[in-house]
This record gives C-alpha cells, structure tokens and sequence, in this order.
C-alpha cells in the first residue's frame, strides 16, 4: 500500500516551511531513519528523516517550493515491488492522479479526478493549504471546536481546519488533543520574540505588507525614497506576529538597576587565568548564572501566565537571546540554576554557534522559562526587551563601562552595568520583580556569592 | 452493448447505488448500475415509500373519524383496502420511473439483470451479468461498488408463508383487511405496519423481544409511544417472543411466551418483521477476501472491502439500515475514489432516524443512557407537546421532545422526539450536530411561532432551567 509523504509539523508552532531541497529522488528507495529532506521552518533548518521504508513513486512538491502547509501531501512512498503507476493512484490524491494522469496511460478515470478541481465544486477544499490561521484573520470554526478549545486551553489559531472551507470542526480538535498540537498554555511553546525595543520600529515597518511583495508601483513605495522589498522569511513572520502579540496583550513594566561589576570582572580574570582552563566565561556567562540563581530564590519570578493558572516553575531554564542572519532565536540553558559557571559558558557557546548555522534542534530551543538578551557588545548602556511568551519576564543587559559614583558621600569610579528587567504584571507585581532584582544586583556585586 | 467498460460499475439500483451513480457521473465517470427488479430499491418501491403513502392514507381516515372533534362532520368514514394499496403502488411507480430519468440526464448506463462479482484483478474488476439465467453480458469497472441491500429476516418456525404470515413485502399489498393482526418485532418496520392495520381497525398485537417497543429509542421515547399504542387499542408485549406458528386454514395461533407464561393468540395475519440480512448471496463473494460478518459485508470507513477496488455500501454493510445511510456512504465512496479533498466517513451519530407510527417517532445521536455510558456528564432538557400553541392548535397535544447535551462542552449529544410531525422536525436537529453547534447557538436560533419546531428551543432551554412555557 503506498503511503502520502506528508509536510511535518518540526515544532508546535508551525504551520507550513519551506521544502528547501530533496535528497532523494524518484525512484530513490529509502529506508527508515533515511534523510529525506530539508525542511526550513519558521526557526531553523531540519533534516527530514523517513519513517517507513519504501521507494519514492513520485515528488509532489519540489525542493525550494515556500509556504508547504503542515500535512500536505508533499511525495508518494511505494512498497518495495509496488508498481508505481498504481501506487500513486491507489494513494487517491488528486494532485498525484493528476501528476499520473500526464504520465504513460492517460486514462479516463484520472481524467474524472481532474475535473472537479476544475469546476466551482463545493467539494473542492483547501484546508490544508491554507492554514486556517494567520494573525488578524478571522478564524473559522464550530461552535463545539471553539467550546472545546477554549476548555482544554487549546489555541485556534495553530490548528488547521478539516471542515468545509477549512473549518475548523469537533474532530481537528480531538485530533490535537491526541497529538498535543496547538497548546496555547504550556511553556514549551516558546518562540524566538525578544527584540530590543529598539530594533522594533524597523521590523513592523518591514512587516507592514502582509503577504504579497508589493511591486514597484505599489502606492506604498509613492512617498518612500527607492527600496528593495524583501519577502518575509518564516522567521521573519513569526517574530512580527509574535511580538506584535507580546507588545499588545501583556500588561508589563520595567525595573531598572545600576550593578557594579568590578568584583566580578576581577573574579572572571582570575578564573579565566587558572592553569589548564578549558573554558573562557564572559560576563553574559556570569549574569546568565547570576539570573538563575537569582530566579530560584525568588520563585515568583520563575512563572509563566495562562488563562487559567499562573505556572510555576521548578527549573530554571534559561532562554538566551542571539541574533542569527535574518533574525534572532532563543536557544536554552536547561536547569540552569544546577550548572557551574564553565559548563553554562561551553553550553552558552555551542548553542550560539548552532543558532548561527541554523542547526538547532526544536528541543534546544523551545520551552524556557526565562530570557536573557545582552546588548552590551554593541555599547548599548540601557534597553527594554519585549517579553518572550509565555515567559514571564526578560532581563536586558547593557554594556559595562566606567562611571563615577558615589559612595560614603564622596565620588569615586566603579564599572558599572545597566539591567532593565521587562516583565508581565498579570504573574509577577512590582514587589516580586523588585525582589528578584535585588537579589541579582547582590549576586553580581558579590559573586563570591555564586560559588555557594 | 456495445462499450463494457466502465470507470465505476455499481450492483444494485437502489438509494445507495443510484445516488452513487449519479455522484459519479457528475465528477465525470463513466458508470454503470445492474439492477436485477426494479430502480430505487426496496425503499421506493417495497419500503419507505410505499409505507408511507399507506400511512398517510390511515393518517387521514384517523382524522376522518375525529372529524368531530374540530367541529367538522364526516359520518361513517370508512375506507376501500384496495384502493388504499392501489394509490400506494402508484407512488411508487411515480418514483421509480422518476429514477430511471435521472440516470438517463446523468448519462448512467443501467443494465437489467443480476450482476456478480466475476474475477478480473485491483483496475479491472469484472462484473457478469445475468437475466433469467442467460449471460447479458460481463463489465469491466476500474471500481465496483457492491449495493445490493437486504432483505427480512427469517426465524426457524416463524417464517412467512405470504398467506397467513407475511413479510413487510406482502403486508404492503394485503390481500385484505384482518381483523386481527399479530406484529412480531417492534423496530420502525414492525410498528409502521402495526399502526397502520391498527388505525384501520384490526386488533393488533405486537410482539418484542427486547424489555420495550422500539428498542433503539432512549427509553423514555419508548415508554411514551407504548401508551400511545395502548391508548389506540394496541396490545404490546414486550420482553415476550413468539415460540411457535400454528397454521390453521385461515388462522394462525401464536404460542407467545412472556416473562415464563405462556399464551395463545389467535389472529387472521401475522407480520414477520424481525430484523434484517444481508443480500451477500450470489453476488460472487465466493474466493475473494471479502469478509462477510452475520450476512453482512465488512468495510472500512470508506466502504472499502478487503478486496482493492471493490467497495460495498447501504443495507448490505449493516446498520442503521436506513436509505439516507445508503446515500451519504455511496457520495462518499465515490468521491473517495475521485480523490476530491475534504472528504470525511460518515459520523453515524450523525444519521437521523424516523418512525412513522402514530403518533411519530424521529431521534439522532446518543440516547440519554448510551450518553452517560459513554462517559458523558449530560444535562438534559425535556418539552411537552401540551405545552405548545400549535400542537393544541393541531389537536395533537400528545407528544415529547428531548434532548441531551454534553454538560461540558454544550455538545448536542443526541435528540429523541414522539408526536405529531416529528419526522419533518428532525433535521432541525441534523443540521444543528452537523454544524457542530452548542447549547448556546441552539438557544439563540430563532424559532418561527407558532410552530411545533418552538418546541426544539423549549427543549434546550428546558435542560439548562431556561424553559418558558412550562
């Protein structure tokens, strides 16, 4: 019997990728656990493997074709011995009996498969291709499905429709429920959203097309000097819809500190001069553990907002935001709390270089539940971030420079970093967050005190 | 002949087949039907029609006989049984022929004949055909599609003699009026007959095995109607089962036992109407991997058999053994084949069920029992027909309408209805499960006053404390 290759679904939040490139080609046989293809989804490029075996019969959708709805057909695996020419029929799709309908026996049957396609049939769905929801529009569901949805915490939105018109109905809903797709409370579900606040303007001001590349005489370029209008990468759109969300429905509020740094910039000296040091921490590594630490004495801070319950979490695990061509993304220090400072920074360093490459894993970048994003390279002395969903908060690091201060009423030099923490008031007040940045500015003024 | 070779060839030219042909022939295939007696089945020709036109006939003579309860005279109503059959005949026959144009504006190719299963491989099934034992000719289908029905059931000791004890075929056209009549079998055939011989006057009993009449009603359905027979002069034994036929020249005596008693019933007529099988024989099964399950054929969700390209749809698969069934299942199984998108197997909770006794009986979904068996926590909301203008209005304040929903979700789990015009109220309530509606929608529609569909809304609102009118 053959089988309908269908488009996976590499992370929660996916809804169609681009098929980049195939491996194999028709007539290829595979083998479970073979790569087939490469999927670029929203974050990160992924290999796809093979889950049974069998010889491709036929490539429906070519490598580099974008915008590959989750779960569309995209090749026709046949069994071993198979023929071919049934396999694909047998397999019912229309595209797939149209595609053998132009190969050796342009048969009538084949012929009746193409026609309804053709005509305004009512039957003629396209559920899969377009899925059921893009931010802003409106979602089209039953009455039972939005019921449902709404009892069991799922979100509409990342859930395509079966129904007619692609509707979303009784079943799509059992469906995730079984598969656990479309949660729109749990923590794992964590996308690349911290930007500087500063970065923000220009990302909506490229966002603001939607969906089709505007040409050259498109009224939006009448008062604009000449520009090069570059399509939305997947990446791209989901940092739009996601921090477009975060800005507009969390209610949240800054707390800003100076901390001095010299104790810790010494401590790292001596630690990074040690004989046979395997490691080299940077001061990000420091405030990284710093943060953690700081997040298990105050637990408050450590939660995430959903409709129905504030979660709270035993780890620590540790978002860190870093800027990848074309975008940005969050890999994650999980159990951070628990790690020494060496093994943060060798973790900190492969997961950064990994995000560069496009390699990451959705495990290593989904589910923190804190993050930490560090301007302090570029020189930056203070910034907001917007907060990474569902995360309940986000510190943002400046760089640390000289600066006088004073103490004991006389004025002296301290190097001194600037931390703005953001964070969401439906789970964490003012209080709370005050306390948390307490406790870091002691653990980074005293970070002796990390070692306890 | 001179073309045999066809995209879909479909064995049996009724509601699911002939439905399945023109569903073909509008996606572009070119289709065959064989039909061995006559197009649209049993249901327009020995069935749902037929039945219906006589019930209608002893809906009226009913009303005559009430005439002067709405201030109206009509003095010794009476009818002519002939003339009652004849019209039901002609219905009949109106709607076959109707079938017969509609395959011809559909371009369907309908063969008569019995045709079977002969060979040929997964592509190119062949199909022969025969008429009165002589070869007509063989078919190619790329696809066949089995629909060839189902017939009444035979027990040992109880079977139809068409003389003295009849199937639902040979009650259909009675070659007169008994005035006594013993039912065996409660379900939607068994009661239909025994109102209608009830309402013209004989004195009917029914007979069923299961605790209560129309065993697949929710139980409160079922009580109500059984007072309703009773209140008409019917006589119900329920849990009770007929052990044995003694066959007299013009009688029969009727051995039934009921709860360890035994007694003797002696009537002019008996109806068999005690379940239904499978027509599996003779249609070429014999050394295909068709599996066939109590006479009838085992499919998958898209009316596949185990045998590829051979499909098999309505009465011949099992129950619900309803035409509208029958329909949906051949629509589907053959836009399955013609690969269109969006198509989904047909949600049995979904199926609509009608009665059309007297007083009425239409349900879908779960009944209140099944619902909370299932694991549902349920609410449920209940509305007299005495509680409505336009069923006072009618004259018929006799009836209910009750409905069960999912206590979580609002879910419309299932609906029973009994009284007058329920069958036409039902679909209400289909359109409602199929769009998936809650109690929020139900409770927000709109209904036209004054009409007996008010009654629906009461219902909903019944289950959540919100009833009006009671």
């Amino acid at each position: 019997m053959a089988i309908k290759i269908l488009m996976p679904a590499l992370s929660p939040t996916m809804t169609e990728g681009t098929l980049a490139k195939w491996l194999l080609k028709e007539g290829d046989s595979v083998a479970s656990g073979d790569v087939m293809a490469e999927i670029e989804t929203d974050k990160a490029t992924m290999e796809f493997e093979a889950v049974d075996e069998g010889i491709i019969a036929k490539i429906l959708i070519e490598g580099g074709t974008e915008g590959v709805a989750v779960n569309e057909p995209i090749a026709i695996l046949a069994e071993e011995g198979e023929d071919i020419e049934t396999a694909i029929a047998s397999v019912g799709d229309s595209k797939s009996e149209a595609a053998a309908a132009k190969g050796s026996e342009p048969a009538k049957m084949e012929k009746a498969a193409e026609k309804p396609a053709s005509k305004p049939e009512p039957a003629a769905e396209k559920p899969t291709e377009k899925p059921a929801a893009s931010s802003g529009d409106r979602i089209f569901a039953s009455p039972l499905a939005r019921r449902m949805a709404e009892n069991e915490g799922l979100d509409l939105a990342k859930l395509s429709g079966s129904g007619p018109h692609g509707r979303i109905v009784k079943r799509d809903i059992e469906d995730a429920l079984s598969s656990g797709a479309g949660k729109a409370t749990a923590a794992s579900d964590t996308a690349p959203v911290d930007a500087p606040k500063a970065a923000a303007p220009a990302a909506a001001k490229a966002a603001a097309p939607a969906e089709a590349v505007p040409s050259a005489d498109d009224p939006i370029f009448m008062m604009l000097p000449e520009a090069e209008a570059v399509p939305h990468s997947n990446m791209r759109k989901t940092i739009a819809k996601r921090l477009t969300e975060s800005a507009r429905d969390i209610p949240h509020f800054t707390l800003q500190v100076d901390v001095e740094i010299d104790k810790l910039l010494a401590m790292r000296k001596q630690l990074n001069e040690r004989d046979g040091a395997d490691y080299k921490i940077s001061v990000n590594d420091f405030v990284i553990k710093a943060t953690a630490l700081a997040l298990t004495r105050v637990p408050d801070c450590n939660v995430a907002y959903t409709d129905s319950a504030i979660l709270k979490f035993k780890k620590v695990d540790m978002a860190m935001a870093v800027a990848i061509d074309g975008g940005l993304i969050t890999p994650i220090i999980k159990d951070c709390a628990s790690k020494g400072l060496a093994t943060i920074s060798k973790e900190a360093k492969a997961l950064a270089a990994k995000a560069r490459d496009g390699k990451l894993s959705p495990e290593e970048y989904q589910g923190g539940t804190f993050t930490i994003s560090n301007l302090g390279m570029f020189g930056v002395k203070t910034f907001t971030s917007i907060i990474n969903p569902p995360q309940g908060g986000i510190l943002s690091v400046g760089a640390g420079e000289q600066r006088p201060v004073v103490k004991d009423g006389a004025l002296g030099m301290a190097t001194v970093m600037s931390l703005s923490l953001a964070v969401d008031h439906r789970c964490i007040d003012g209080a709370s967050g005050a306390a948390l940045v307490k406790e870091l500015k002691a653990l980074i003024e005293d970070p002796i005190a990390l070692m306890l | 002949m001179t073309d045999t070779n066809f995209d879909v060839v479909i064995v049996g030219g009724g509601p699911g087949g002939y439905v399945a042909a023109i569903r073909a022939a509008q996606l572009g295939m070119k289709v065959a039907v064989v039909e061995a007696n006559h197009l649209g089945g049993i249901c327009l020709n020995w069935g749902c029609i037929p039945t219906k036109a006589l019930l209608r006939s002893a809906e009226i003579y009913h009303y005559m006989k009430k005439a002067k309860d709405y201030g109206l005279s009509c003095d010794n109503p009476g009818f002519d049984l002939d003339a009652v059959v004849k019209r039901s005949r002609g219905v009949s026959k109106q709607l076959n022929q109707g079938v017969g144009h509609l395959l011809k504006k559909n371009k369907v190719t309908v063969i008569d004949g019995w045709g079977k299963l002969a060979g040929g491989s997964k592509g190119a099934r062949k199909v022969a055909v025969t008429k009165d034992g002589k070869a007509v000719t063989e078919l190619t289908g790329k696809h066949v599609i089995l629909a060839t029905g189902a017939r009444a059931r035979e027990l040992p000791g109880l079977e139809a003699d068409h003389k003295l004890v009849w199937t639902y075929k040979d009650a259909l056209v009675p070659d007169t009026m008994p005035k006594k009549l013993l039912v065996i079998g409660s379900g939607a055939i068994g009661i239909e007959f025994a109102s209608f011989f009830n309402t013209l006057g004989a004195e009917t009993t029914v007979v069923e095995v299961m605790d209560r009449v129309l065993p697949v009603e929710d139980a409160e359905i079922s009580a109500f109607a059984k007072k309703a027979f009773e209140k008409q002069g019917m006589k119900i034994l329920a849990g009770a089962s007929v052990k044995e036929l003694k066959r007299g020249k013009d009688t029969v005596t009727c051995v039934v036992e009921q709860k360890g008693k035994t007694q003797e019933i002696t009537v002019d007529r008996v109806i068999s109407a005690v379940g239904i099988v499978g027509n599996v024989e003779d249609i070429g099964l014999e050394g295909t991997k068709i599996k066939v399950d109590k006479t009838h054929i085992q499919t998958n969700e898209w009316s596949e058999t185990d045998e590829p390209g051979v499909y098999a749809i309505g009465d011949l698969t099992g129950p619900p053994w309803l035409a509208h069934k029958a329909e949906h299942e051949g629509v589907i199984c053959i836009e399955k084949i013609a690969g269109l998108k969006g198509v989904h197997p047909l949600a049995v909770d979904r199926i609509p069920g009608c009665t059309y006794c007297h007083p009425q009986v239409a349900s879908i979904g779960l009944t209140e029992e099944k619902a909370k068996s299932a694991g549902h926590d349920v609410k449920v909301g209940r509305f007299s027909f005495i509680g409505n203008g336009k069923a006072i209005a009618l004259g018929e304040p006799e009836g209910l309408i009750k409905t069960v929903l999912d206590a979580k979700t609002g879910e419309l789990l299932g609906a029973h209805m009994i009284g007058a015009e329920v069958t036409e109220l039902i679909q209400g309530y289909s359109i409602a499960k199929t769009l998936e509606t809650t109690e929020e929608d139900l409770m927000h529609t709109v209904f036209p006053h004054p009409t007996l569909s008010e009654m629906m809304h009461e219902s909903v609102l019944d289950a959540y404390g919100k009833v009006i009118h009671m």
